[in-house]
């Protein structure tokens, strides 16, 4: 048995894993990564448009703040958010694309003096700031106030990712390439490292680690078609559920983005919208105005992905050999723009459609895009019931997001959740020791073992691709966009059947050391019991909140419903999760739940929202006449970040006030 | 017109962990099916003809640079290779040359990468080690900013490094995608760097004065990277760092 200790042990190379990875090491840790493949080709490198962080130096994000951003992601969120993550969240997001700039991210930059943009299908000219001149620029998305994601041409993951790794290189980091973790090794309280296989020479390995932090992204390939990379299958939160301790949150809350291209399902950014394209029926009708008048194509994503659903229930979609989809145009942003600051888009739609974006309008269609679910942290990213185990990025339900996560908040959750949570670790290792239990390491490395003995040596005669092509049919069509009872019942029972049948899995390739078919069989195992946790979360959530959206329950109910499923596997011959709930409580919300704006007002309220309303608007009143907005912010619900970030962030728009402010002070 | 099709797969297979193995060519046959790339196809014929067949794919959307490998002659990434661009259904893979063979079509360019990075120092070294993440950033030329995200978007997919006669000739060359890089941080304002740092890197024959200027690099390359440009132009400051 092959034993490798380390102090802080990272699973998953992307951008949330690296960052946690890197603070553990700046903090002198001995650190290891481990990734199913080289760290560059993380799905991080997929996110296009950019990150949400309320810098303000655009003339369109002027007036800008952590305030704005604060209450947009809730909204955003239907309000099934943790509000304390979600400013933890907006207040250290400006300090991440600050510290990424020094790391050699090539952020799009603001050009001060005029400026032709494209908003509601009109040319504006808008007016920049001499002094924004340089500064970071940032674009229009879904679901914001204003102009706040910050962005790379569209290629914002990808040189994110780029900046992020040769940051771990200069570091002296390692990524242990193509290692597959397996299994979690704990003893009921505390997370000891995990087990992990080798997918070139099949050895297993056991990784010993004081601190264990899962950031393996999201569980999209549980479904057919996804816009994800096919490496995103949630065997991270199914390692924590395994453990029968962990528990996942909120798994039904997965996002559909609007704009995937058909049939293939790659997506073409937000940033697309954000920066003034339109989306059309088979007609060519621009039809989001007549659903969303205010908002239009830059409603949130699961709106415009419900609208657009609804508009080809209606028949007025495009029929293709794959079925109806509708038209993304943005022809009318210009060649020079697509080919600039919408390069990516512009290369998918000629290798994958053979199309030209300049000049023709691409076939997209909602597509399965965004585990707003994962493994259940508290604020400090580590999950409540085992003591070690740390979570981060997609992987996670630190839970900024709630039921449904806004453009550009996802590639912002990596970096700057894994700044934060990335102190915690580095905190935890050093406050507790690297405990070795070699018998219980033996017991879940023999489990690993064995189970790969049964699947080479054993008499099971199911393929395992076929099980999980049937497991990712039946997500697609009773756990999608629009969900009902009677479809979700018939999820759960199939996927049920799937998953005592996944126990029979037999095996044509008997190699133990590099096969792809014994990696599929391992991984369906596990995604099954994943794909459960969702089917059981939404069919018991009878109400619609965000991405989950039940036609037999349209309302959102906060009297009932304001809370966050928990899932945990009860036993190894379990086939359903248990569920329980987590209260969010109202009286400590900064924001309680109101209307978000779209479509009618037919939330069912809570009975605290009323009485929080009223108590937010006699704290307010008891405050002095000068508090300024950190004070009343902080009277209604305060939060806590590490000390080194807790400094507020400098703006162009208050450096003037600032000015003025420090003169006030010396008078004092 | 290419629905209904049978594709010939001419594919290289070697198992080198498999003791007694020998490298060969083995043929598959598959029905076309509209906008069919080589990703769809290799997963079909890994799922109903062979399972043991070993390729690397992560974004299967030419982002990721995974899956690069020879098709019909030439490096490029497969999963955005459209099976319809061989009028005659007949593709040939072989797995990327200059690189460690793990198995079939699976090369690891990740370990290749990551000691390029190490080498050559492939990360900025900015100004300041500390800056005020709290402060308004400093400002830089948008028109920087934009030329480097130009050369940024490499995506270490090693078609160019298989594509170069160089590279193929002299194992410690540092290739295209290495001078790419070293390019891009002598251009960022905020890199500390000097052209005699890079010199020391570069100036030799496993840097720009290796390079035989036969530009495969510049016509395989995914991305479209101006290589060509960017070699000559790192001859030029180099050269200059000497007088």
């Amino acid at each position: 048995m092959k034993l490798i200790y380390t102090d802080s042990l990272v699973v998953g190379a992307g951008l949330a894993g690296l960052r946690v990875a890197i603070a553990s090491k700046e903090r002198g840790l001995d650190t290891v990564v481990l990734s199913l493949i080289p760290a560059k080709r993380s799905h991080s490198a997929a996110a296009q448009g950019g990150m949400q962080a309320s810098l303000g130096n655009t003339v369109k994000g002027m007036g800008d703040d952590e305030d704005v951003h604060f209450q947009d992601t809730v909204k955003g969120s239907d309000w099934g958010c943790d509000q304390e993550v979600a400013r933890m969240f907006a207040h250290c997001a400006p300090k991440a694309v600050r510290e990424l700039a020094n790391w050699g991210v090539p952020w799009t930059r603001v050009t001060k003096g005029p400026r032709e943009v494209v908003v509601n299908a009109q040319k504006v000219t808008i007016e920049e700031a001499e002094a924004a001149h340089g500064l970071i620029n940032a674009r229009d998305f879904g679901g914001t106030k204003k102009w706040r994601t910050c962005y790379t041409a569209d290629g914002t993951g990808h040189s994110l990712l780029y900046a992020v790794d040769n940051k771990a290189i200069s570091l002296d980091i390692p990524v242990h390439e193509r290692i597959e973790a397996l299994a979690l090794i704990h003893d009921g309280t505390r997370c000891h490292g995990v087990v992990a296989r080798c997918l070139i020479t099949g050895e297993l390995r056991a990784y010993i680690a004081k601190s264990t932090t899962i950031a393996t992204g999201g569980y999209g390939r549980i479904y057919e078609v996804s816009t994800n990379a096919i490496i995103c299958e949630g065997i991270g939160q199914a390692l924590a559920l395994e453990t029968g301790v962990a528990k996942l949150g909120n798994m039904e809350a997965v996002q559909f983005h609007p704009t995937a291209i058909v049939p293939v399902g790659i997506l073409t950014t937000e940033g697309c919208r954000g920066d003034g394209g339109l989306l059309r029926d088979k007609d060519g009708h621009r039809f989001m105005p007549d659903y969303e008048p205010e908002k239009k194509e830059l409603a949130s994503r699961d709106v415009v992905s419900r609208r657009m659903t609804e508009h080809i229930r209606k028949g007025q979609g495009v029929d293709s050999p794959y079925g109806p989809h509708l038209w993304l145009d943005i022809t009318l942003l210009g060649r020079k723009h697509v080919e600039t600051n919408l390069r990516e888009v512009k290369e998918i739609c000629e290798n994958f459609l053979g199309i030209d974006p300049a000049k023709d309008w691409i076939p997209v269609r909602p597509t399965q895009h965004y585990s707003m679910g994962g493994i259940r942290t508290d604020a400090t990213g580590q999950s409540p019931q085992l003591k070690g185990l740390f979570s981060v990025g997609e992987a996670a339900c630190w839970d900024m997001h709630g039921f449904n996560r806004l453009g550009g908040n996802s590639l912002a959750e990596t970096v700057v959740g894994g700044m934060i949570i990335g102190k915690y670790v580095a905190d935890f290792c050093q406050q507790n020791t690297l405990e070795i239990n070699t018998a219980l390491v033996e017991k879940f490395v023999n489990q690993v073992r064995s189970e790969i003995d049964d699947l080479v040596e054993g008499q099971g005669s199911e393929s395992a691709f076929d099980i999980k092509l049937e497991m990712q049919r039946i997500m697609m069509d009773y756990v999608g966009i629009f969900r009902n009872g009677p479809e979700l019942q018939k999820a759960v029972d199939e996927l049920q059947a799937l998953l005592l049948r996944s126990r029979n899995i037999g095996l044509t390739c008997k190699k133990r050391h590099a096969n792809p078919e014994l990696v599929e069989a391992l991984r369906v195992k596990r995604m099954l019991k994943v794909a459960l946790t969702v089917a059981c979360g939404a069919e018991a959530r009878t109400e619609s909140r965000g991405a989950h959206a039940r036609e037999d329950f349209p309302q959102r109910n906060d009297k009932e419903w304001l809370n966050r499923t928990l899932s945990s596997w009860p036993s190894a011959d379990a086939t359903l999760p248990v569920l329980d709930y987590e209260q969010l409580d109202v009286m400590k919300m900064e924001l309680p739940p109101g209307y978000r704006g779209y479509g009618i007002n037919n939330a069912i309220a809570h009975p605290d929202t009323e009485k929080r309303e009223q108590q937010i608007s006699e704290i307010l009143s008891q405050l002095p006449d000068d508090a300024d907005r950190y004070a009343r912010q902080h009277a209604l619900m305060p939060f806590e970040v590490p000390p080194s970030l807790q400094e507020k962030n400098e703006r162009l728009h208050d450096k003037s006030l600032s000015n003025r402010a420090q003169l006030g002070d010396e008078a004092k | 017109m290419s629905q209904g099709r049978t594709l010939t797969f001419n594919i290289f297979r070697y198992d080198p962990q498999e003791p007694g193995d020998k490298p060969k060519m083995v043929k598959y046959q598959l029905e076309e099916a509209p906008g069919m790339t080589v990703f769809i196809a290799l997963n079909m014929l890994r799922e109903k003809q062979d399972p043991s067949l070993q390729f690397d794919f992560v974004c299967r959307a030419g982002i990721c640079g995974s899956c690069a490998m020879v098709i019909n002659g030439y490096p490029t990434l497969a999963c955005r290779t459209l099976t319809s661009k061989y009028p005659k259904g007949e593709i040939t893979l072989m797995p990327l040359p200059g690189f460690e063979l793990i198995g079939d079509l699976s090369v690891n360019t990740g370990k290749f990468m990551r000691e390029l990075a190490e080498r050559l120092k492939l990360w900025l070294h900015p100004r300041q080690d500390e800056i005020d993440i709290h402060r308004i950033e400093a400002p830089m030329a948008p028109e920087e900013a934009a030329k480097l995200y130009e050369l940024d978007r490499c995506v270490e997919c090693g078609v160019c490094v298989s594509a170069c006669a160089t590279k193929q000739m002299r194992d410690t060359f540092v290739g295209a995608v290495g001078m790419m890089k070293i390019a891009r941080f002598e251009l960022d304002s905020r890199d500390a760097r000097s052209v005699e740092d890079f010199y020391h890197v570069i100036g030799n024959q496993d840097g720009v004065f290796g390079c035989m200027t036969l530009l495969g690099c510049q016509d395989n390359c995914p991305k479209d990277l101006p290589h060509m440009q960017q070699i000559a132009y790192l001859r030029r400051k180099m050269a200059g760092a000497l007088v």
